[in-house]
């Protein structure tokens, strides 16, 4: 079962890990993604391509459950404007075991960060700035080799 | 054709989609980007730097010598930052 979510909405963890206990695996693994404070950020507000994001979430969590046994995968990335503290991307995965569960999770977020049309821009008290990709983004990605 | 654009390259631009019929020589992404750096001031400093922008065609990611071909929507934005 795939669920993938793109929504201003604040990401309500509780909920999404309940739903992938649920569906009866013997691992539920999870990546949680918060907002950091560092560099006098007092804001992030994600852009993202409507109907390309949810197309390439979809196509990544079928891609890892065709490289991993999986039971479920959820993708949920919050979009809008954020603040330090706040929950941006959660990913979670269930399998029958452990192993499957958590290679899953991490390959998921390092692919999200290189292959979905997410942009952040920082609010730093009056100033704003566009975030750079960084290199080693794309370093963790490839280090998974191609699906 | 329907242009959108994200990021900076909106911002610079001065909106996030437009439509266009460029000339029949503008074959590949990277032919769009120098036609449509003639547009405008804005365009143009949008455009200025194409080793800093990334493209989908019809919503999928393609590189920037990718043959238009008979794309519908083309996007333009700068290297994807999100999770």
């Amino acid at each position: 079962m795939i669920r993938v979510s793109i929504d201003p909405a604040p990401i309500e963890l509780a909920v999404e890990l309940a739903a992938l206990e649920e569906r009866g695996a013997g691992g539920v693994a999870s990546f949680t993604g918060v907002v950091r404070g560092d560099d006098g950020v007092t804001a992030l507000e994600l852009e993202h391509y409507p109907g390309m994001t949810e197309q390439a979430l979809i196509a990544l969590a079928e891609a890892a459950c065709a490289r991993w046994s999986l039971l479920a995968v959820t993708m949920v990335h919050r979009v809008g404007v954020m603040v330090p503290g706040d929950r941006i991307v959660f990913i979670g995965t269930a399998a029958q075991h452990r192993r499957e569960a958590l290679e899953a999770c991490a390959w998921l977020i390092d692919r999200l960060k290189t292959d979905a049309p997410f942009w952040k821009r920082e609010q730093l008290g009056e100033d704003a700035r566009w975030v750079e990709a960084r290199a080693s983004d794309a370093d963790a990605a490839a280090r998974w080799g191609s699906d | 054709m329907d242009l959108l654009y994200f990021a900076w390259v909106r911002e610079r631009i001065g909106t996030g989609q437009e439509q266009v019929d460029p000339p029949e020589t503008v074959r590949s992404v990277a032919d769009l980007i120098g036609w449509l750096a003639t547009r405008s001031a804005g365009h143009a400093e949008a455009m200025r730097e194409p080793e800093r922008l990334r493209a989908a065609i019809d919503q999928k990611f393609v590189s920037l010598d990718a043959p238009l071909g008979a794309a519908r929507e083309v996007a333009l934005f700068p290297p994807v930052t999100g999770g």
